[in-house]
């Protein structure tokens, strides 16, 4: 599976974006996982061969980060269930569970036809959401388990499923160049104000709170 | 004490987040005054505001600002941290989705103050959302001429670059930071020299957390004395909080600092009917645990402190009597476990130990040598990691020990999912029978 | 600012502190715990070195600072004015943070001490006495790795042993400029790993040696003793003229391992794998008693048979002898070979290059470098720019690569090198290449870019020159201008251990010891006494050329049956050769025809070669293990070693030539190393008036090679097919693989790519390697001198600057 000239463009876009070429290693490997389901011994030679780096020095980072998978390939779709105390707690360790009895995998394992990997994730800085669950990394806020399931369901049929804050899910892979920093085309176009963020600006309103009025200073 | 709504004024508006609609509530004007500035003076007004880092560590900003060597001959880099990992923490999320483009200006207005000509966002990596709209945003704002070259005829150069991690709670300490935008495994550097004085490759840097930049275009524009009314003399300003646990309305409350845990649980709607509160922490995992008892207190930097904890990132987490203290701070073990780097000893193993022995109390199976030796562990690690996530991995255990006592007491013989269900203590239980067997 | 101003600045610049109430004053910028080693404290580390920098990682080193609120490393933390810390000896809370960190440490440490080969060594189980407890609360299971993984064919890693201090791989990256290990994964599951490739350094070797747990082993040594069975004795490092202090260990009769020893002022705390791993050839395959040819066969005699023998030879051939040493004899052993030619001899007929070499390079030597103190490594150190010519530091001399790598790192020196491409050494120096086709140096040299010139003329630049300079006409004579014109020290960094010393002895015609020209009545005078004789020879005797064409003329002159006077004169009537071996010389064919040829052959060595078995009579000599003795490193600086074997039977070279003497009955000749040093010292350095320095012009510039023809470029690397490596099967894996370098456009033209073979002949052979395609000017190619596949020597009989024929091997297959 060769790296397409196209992606080491890519590559190099990324890394015009920094004063040294090596700060678009993370951004990089993401982008190579993308195009290639994992982070492969490729990837590596790619990286260190852009970047001037050794293979070891590569690896010593996509090792360090939990969301680059190095040992196999990644499921089509990414089902991250955070089970942090606040999350986990609150219903996420249920959600686990269930997702793991459906699909047949344990963390971080991909079912047998790829179509999911299944993860248990730490916080996903949405604790006034949760209990959180991520489709490719996309906010999936306050789910229970029927939620989940319904999800799944329709996953599994190839039916659109769209995040509570964020687009409509487009497989784990298409996430990973986004979070590369590839322009998706979908930064402004998805609803990710939800009435959770508006809470506080709601009572103000509802009690007619403001700010002081800067007038009056 | 009153919400006052001032980074979060306007998320209600369909196009907050783009440049058109932030000038229509009257972004990008604090810009136009700030570049007529002396930087210095930029420097001075935020250090006057009394405006402390909303990343938890609450350093006054402005100090951090002038500690830049002007004049340096190096270029000086902005650095803002939108790492937010802290379990509790879900504050500055929301900000770059919901309003960016306060952030953009701030960058701007900051990297004036510092003389900096490249700043960047880094974005933890597991989220696309807020990831893809900081970089529309930013195209946004660079289509607008607020960002590249000579930005308002000012003479002043702004490249700002939006990058992100790939899954490293550590990454949000700030020297972890730069080592990973340097494309490094994100580990703490050895300070001295501090990132003021070689910071990104070496030059001088500043970083700031996401929340703190977002305010800076406001105090600008508003003013010093209006943002010292809100809040205290030593904890001035107004903050975004973000309440979660066992609420009714969990959610982004915006409030000067000095507000009670208990007021703000008014707006969040109490806790969940039928239950009491039981503790509850004011930012963020890393923090010592408080009770009750402590929801008079002003939620400032001092008073927190006073009453044994720490503000952190201001994003309090309540739980309710259904839940197993031995089983929250199991989880928040196991993520610093997780979460450690392992440059350092102490952290790396006490981390690990700590938690497999908490984990031998969650299953009934606690040793009961260790409900002091876990003190004395915690007491090996605290302030003797190489950062403050030990620190963090080093501060659960004990506050949760001495007030809750009789639970770790209990799992030496029961296992935490006996005497509190866990279904009790979910938002939602599960409903069909075989899901709720899974569930154990 | 030079090394001696900032010396003095330190000076003026100290601070005082106390450590446990002691009074300490030290230079500004010392951290706490190299400040407590000065007042007799030692606080207990895992990642501290003092040559790496700090990384505060291990935590075992904390101390108490008065008002600081919590203990801090000593190890990152420097001295202040008027700090007060204390250690583990007086503060309770630094002993207790102590003994936390230490039982975390030792919480997932196995308890394999007994078959550890670090244990009785080892820094973790050395304090773990000190400051740990004596049984473990730690309960739960322990981590666990499969174990062994191999870093590399020679570097084994036990991974639930490694306490994560780093000093592997900060050394691979700071150091050696290796970072082909690294940490990985993180947290509780980290550990040092490797990338695609593996650990194939140079200096691989060295992170055993400093790993201060079990983790990182040497395949070699592994399992093969415990420390405190072995006896160690102090030695120089016989591989290279970068003049290692190391340590030999041994037990039964058998060297068991090599570490680096200590010298800051040499090779501070490495050394190389070749000088730690490369020693099985001191005990495999060796000649162990005096041989004799009879009846045209080598038999095994007596000393004082053979003694005899070659007395009776060498008495009748007198001063129609002629000596050639190989590189690679002490300082003593190549005395006595000077001192027996020119006193029992009677003859200048000697040597000791043997490889490629030239004329202008004995006059170079002769003007510039014999009994000079040249410069120091400290000098190189603080050099702001160093010029390489010809002269692969990684290759030749590693330690003095290592040297320049940390003035690279330390204060930015600038590195140009003259060569054909940027090797991998230059590009971890971030040097910068003047790229130049072999034999045009001297035109490189005398038509430098400004800048480089330029900064050539700042305090304390260098030009070093390598061995290889001596193949390009005009080289040296360029070199020596060019530092004569920019004030720029000029060294000389020979590659065999021996070279210096040899050329200091007076091992080379027209050279007596201590650099004086025999051609100078004085030098002759003055060493006469010393050696106590009548006379010296006043001209210049042979050179190993001319005594190779001398043979050759022998042989014709035989042929014709016409022998002048002069001819008669000339002629070389017996050959003492003395650790030599044939291919190391450009044209092994032509010193093979001449051992053939001349009518008596005497051999010394350690081990049966192609000249031992051409021979007449062959006697075994002592290696660096059976003998004490020095080498002289390129500073000049005397590196002293002990015996490691003082048990042994064997005799040194200088020995067995004060035998010759005595069935010679000429007077006794010095025969230990104490007589021998005490001549030396007694002659000292020549205070007189030098030759002249060569003046060779730079040849017409040659063309480059076409489609068909290129420009041989040549040079050894480290680990190669050199004998003293043989028998050491790990080593060798780590090799650079034998590649001929070749131009993108010198390649597409022969419709060839990376990694394909290409076929580089010449009128003797060829040689085939896989094409490695890299920036160099077009019509030339790169071989490794001596590697596998690829004897340059054996095969295509010609050195650097010669013209080879490049074709592809299928084309021969073709044209066959």
């Amino acid at each position: 599976m060769a790296i397409s000239e196209q992606v080491r463009a890519e590559c190099r876009q990324l890394m015009d974006r920094y004063p040294q070429d090596r700060s678009a290693l993370v951004p990089m490997l993401h982008l190579l996982q993308s195009e290639q389901g994992m982070v492969t011994a490729e990837g590596l030679e790619l990286c260190a061969e852009l970047l001037d780096l050794s293979t070891a020095e590569v690896r010593a980072v996509a090792t360090f980060y939990t969301m680059y998978r190095l040992r196999s390939q990644g499921g089509e779709h990414h089902i991250g269930v955070c089970v942090n105390t606040a999350c986990g707690l609150l219903g996420g360790d249920a959600i686990f569970d269930a997702l793991s009895k459906r699909l047949s995998v344990s963390n971080g394992e991909v079912t047998a036809d790829g179509r999911f990997t299944l993860e248990r994730i730490e916080c996903q800085a949405a604790c006034t959401h949760s209990p959180v669950v991520t489709v490719d990394w996309e906010y999936f806020d306050q789910m229970d388990i029927d939620k989940m399931m319904d999800v799944i369901d329709k996953l599994e049929a190839g039916e659109e499923v769209v995040a509570t804050r964020g687009p409509a899910v487009r497989g784990w892979r298409a996430a990973e160049k986004t979070i590369a920093g590839i322009d998706d085309g979908l930064g402004y176009k998805s609803d990710a104000i939800d009435s959770l963020m508006l809470a506080g600006l709601n009572q103000a309103k509802e009690r007619g709170e403001t700010a002081p009025d800067p007038k009056d200073f | 004490m009153a919400l006052t709504p001032v980074i979060t004024a306007h998320w209600d508006e369909p196009d907050c987040f783009t440049v058109d609609g932030y000038k229509k509530v009257g972004g990008y004007r604090a810009i136009k005054k700030a570049l007529k500035m002396d930087p210095d003076d930029v420097i001075n007004i935020i250090k006057d505001s009394g405006l402390r880092g909303r990343g938890g560590a609450g350093f006054p900003t402005g100090m951090k600002w002038s500690f830049v060597p002007q004049n340096d001959g190096h270029p000086h880099y902005l650095t803002v941290n939108g790492d937010e990992s802290e379990p509790g923490a879900c504050k500055d999320i929301p900000i770059m989705m919901a309003n960016p483009q306060a952030l953009i200006e701030g960058i701007i207005i900051t990297c004036w103050a510092i003389r900096a000509e490249h700043a960047f966002v880094y974005i933890r990596g597991e989220v696309p959302e807020p990831i893809r709209r900081m970089h529309a945003a930013v195209a946004d704002a660079e289509a607008h001429g607020f960002l590249g070259e000579n930005i308002l005829g000012s003479g002043m150069n702004l490249k700002l670059t939006v990058t992100s991690g790939a899954g490293a709670y550590i990454c949000g300490e700030e020297t972890a930071l730069l080592d990973s935008l340097e494309g490094r495994r994100g580990q703490p550097r050895l300070k001295p020299p501090f990132p003021a004085v070689a910071g990104l490759y070496s030059a001088p840097t500043v970083i700031n957390n996401v929340e703190t930049i977002t305010s800076v275009p406001y105090i600008i524009e508003n003013g010093v004395s209006w943002y010292r009314s809100m809040g205290t003399d030593k904890s001035p300003g107004f903050k975004v909080w973000a309440v979660s646990g066992h609420v009714n309305r969990p959610g982004i409350y915006e409030a000067p600092l000095g507000i009670t845990m208990g007021e703000l649980l008014d707006y969040a709607g109490g806790i969940r009917d039928g239950h009491e509160l039981k503790f509850w922490l004011p930012g963020g995992s890393s923090v010592p645990l408080l009770l009750q008892d402590h929801l008079d207190t002003p939620m400032t930097y001092e008073d927190i402190a006073a009453a044994g904890s720490m503000l952190g990132t201001g994003t309090p987490m309540l739980f309710d009597d259904t839940t197993s203290v031995v089983k929250a701070i199991t989880r928040w073990l196991e993520f610093y476990k997780h979460e450690s780097c392992g440059k350092c000893t102490p952290c790396r193993e006490g981390t690990a130990w700590i938690t497999g022995s908490l984990e031998r109390f969650q299953e009934g199976v606690g040793r009961s040598e260790d409900i002091e030796g876990l003190v004395e562990l915690s007491n090996h690690i605290l302030g003797r990691s190489f950062c403050a996530l030990g620190d963090a991995a080093a501060t659960p255990y004990e506050p949760a020990l001495k007030a809750f006592r009789s639970e770790f007491e209990a799992a030496r013989h029961q296992p935490v999912d006996e005497a509190f269900p866990p279904a009790a203590t979910m938002i939602i239980p599960p409903e069909t029978a075989n899901l709720a067997g899974a569930a154990t | 600012m030079t090394a001696q101003a900032e010396g003095e600045a330190a000076d003026t610049d100290l601070v005082h502190a106390f450590i446990d109430g002691q009074p300490v004053s030290v230079p500004k910028g010392t951290l706490i715990i190299r400040a407590a080693e000065q007042v007799g404290v030692e606080i207990p580390r895992f990642c501290d070195h003092p040559l790496l920098d700090p990384v505060a990682a291990c935590r075992q080193c904390l101390v108490e600072v008065e008002g600081m609120p919590k203990p801090q490393p000593a190890c990152a933390l420097y001295v202040s004015e008027d700090m007060k810390v204390k250690t583990q000896d007086t503060s309770t809370e630094a002993e207790v943070a102590q003994k936390g960190v230490m039982e975390f440490l030792l919480a997932n440490h196995p308890l394999d001490c007994p078959v550890c080969d670090k244990g009785g060594e080892c820094p973790l189980q050395n304090q773990a006495m000190t400051a740990g407890r004596t049984t473990s609360r730690y309960t739960l299971p322990k981590r666990t790795f499969p174990k062994p993984i191999n870093v590399s064919a020679q570097v084994l890693l036990d991974r639930e042993r490694c306490v994560n201090c780093q000093r592997c791989t900060r050394f691979a990256d700071e150091i050696a400029g290796d970072p082909l290990i690294d940490l990985m994964e993180r947290g509780a599951e980290q550990q040092i790993g490797i990338g695609e490739e593996p650990f194939d350094s140079y200096f691989s070797g060295n992170t055993i040696q400093i790993c201060p747990v079990g983790a990182l082993t040497s395949a070699d040594y592994r399992f093969k003793a415990r420390p405190f069975d072995l006896v160690s004795v102090p030695t120089t490092c016989e591989h290279c003229a970068s003049g290692c202090a190391t340590r030999t260990d041994w037990r039964h009769e058998s060297v068991e391992r090599r570490y680096a020893w200590e010298d800051p002022a040499v090779n501070e705390d490495w050394n190389c794998d070749k000088g730690r791993f490369a020693f099985k050839y001191l005990s495999e395959n060796r000649l162990t008693t005096p041989l004799v040819r009879e009846d045209g066969q080598l038999r095994k005699a007596s000393w004082p048979e053979a003694l005899r023998i070659v007395a009776a030879r060498l008495a009748q051939a007198g001063s129609r002898s002629a000596v050639v040493t190989g590189g690679r004899l002490s300082l003593e052993d190549a005395y006595a070979y000077g001192r027996f030619a020119r006193t029992d001899l009677g003859t200048d007929n000697i040597d000791f290059r043997t490889r490629p070499t030239s004329q202008e390079e004995q006059d170079f030597l002769a003007s510039r470098v014999a009994g000079t103190a040249g410069p120091t490594y400290a000098d190189l150190e603080a050099a702001p720019t160093v010029l390489l010519v010809g002269f692969e530091p990684e290759e030749e001399s590693p330690i003095v690569y290592l040297r320049l790598r940390k003035a690279v790192r330390k204060h930015g020196m600038r590195v140009f090198s003259i060569a054909p491409f940027a090797s991998e050494g230059l590009e971890k120096l971030s040097g910068e290449l003047l790229a130049t086709v072999p034999g045009s140096e001297a035109a490189t040299l005398r038509s430098l870019p400004d800048d480089v010139a330029k900064e050539l003329r700042a305090d304390g630049a260098m030009i070093l020159v390598g061995e290889r300079l001596a193949q390009s006409q005009g080289g040296l004579s360029a070199a020596v201008a060019l530092s004569e014109q920019t004030g720029a020290s000029l060294a000389w960094i020979p590659r065999r251990a021996g070279e210096r010393g040899s050329l200091d002895a007076g091992a080379i015609s027209g050279l007596l010891p201590g650099g004086r020209p025999i051609t100078d009545a004085a030098a002759r005078q003055e060493v006469a006494k010393v050696w106590g004789i009548e006379a010296l020879p006043e001209t210049p005797g042979l050179n190993l050329a001319g005594i190779i064409a001398a043979i050759a003329a022998d042989e014709a002159g035989a042929a014709a049956a016409e022998d002048s006077e002069e001819e008669y004169e000339r002629s070389i009537e017996a050959l003492i050769l003395a650790g030599v071996d044939v291919s190391d010389v450009a044209e092994p064919a032509a010193l093979q025809r001449a051992i053939d040829d001349a009518p008596f052959v005497v051999a010394l060595d350690i081990r049966p070669t192609e000249v031992t078995a051409a021979a007449d009579v062959v006697f075994p000599v002592a290696t660096v293990a059976e003998k004490s003795g020095t080498f002289v490193d390129w500073e000049g600086r005397r590196r002293p070693f002990a015996i490691t074997f003082p048990e042994t039977q064997m005799f040194s070279d200088a020995t067995v030539l004060s035998l010759i003497a005595d069935n010679l009955d000429h007077d006794p000749a010095p025969r230990n190393v104490p007589a021998l040093r005490a001549e030396i010292e007694a002659l000292g350095a020549w205070a007189g008036e030098r030759p002249d320095v060569p003046q060779v012009p730079a040849p017409p510039a040659s063309p480059a090679g076409d489609n068909q023809t290129a420009v041989l470029a040549t040079w050894r690397l480290l680990l190669d097919l050199g004998v003293t490596q043989e028998g050491a099967p790990y080593l060798a894996a780590t090799r650079r693989p034998s590649v001929a370098r070749i131009s993108a456009a010198t390649a597409a033209g022969l419709g060839i790519g990376e990694g394909d073979p290409v076929r580089v002949g010449s009128q003797t052979g060829s040689i085939t390697l896989p094409v490695a395609v890299t920036e160099m000017p077009d019509g030339i190619v790169w071989v490794p001198t001596n590697s596998p596949d690829s004897r340059v020597t054996e095969s295509l009989g010609v050195g650097a600057g010669a013209t080879v024929s490049l074709s592809r091997p299928t084309d021969l297959t073709e044209g066959a």
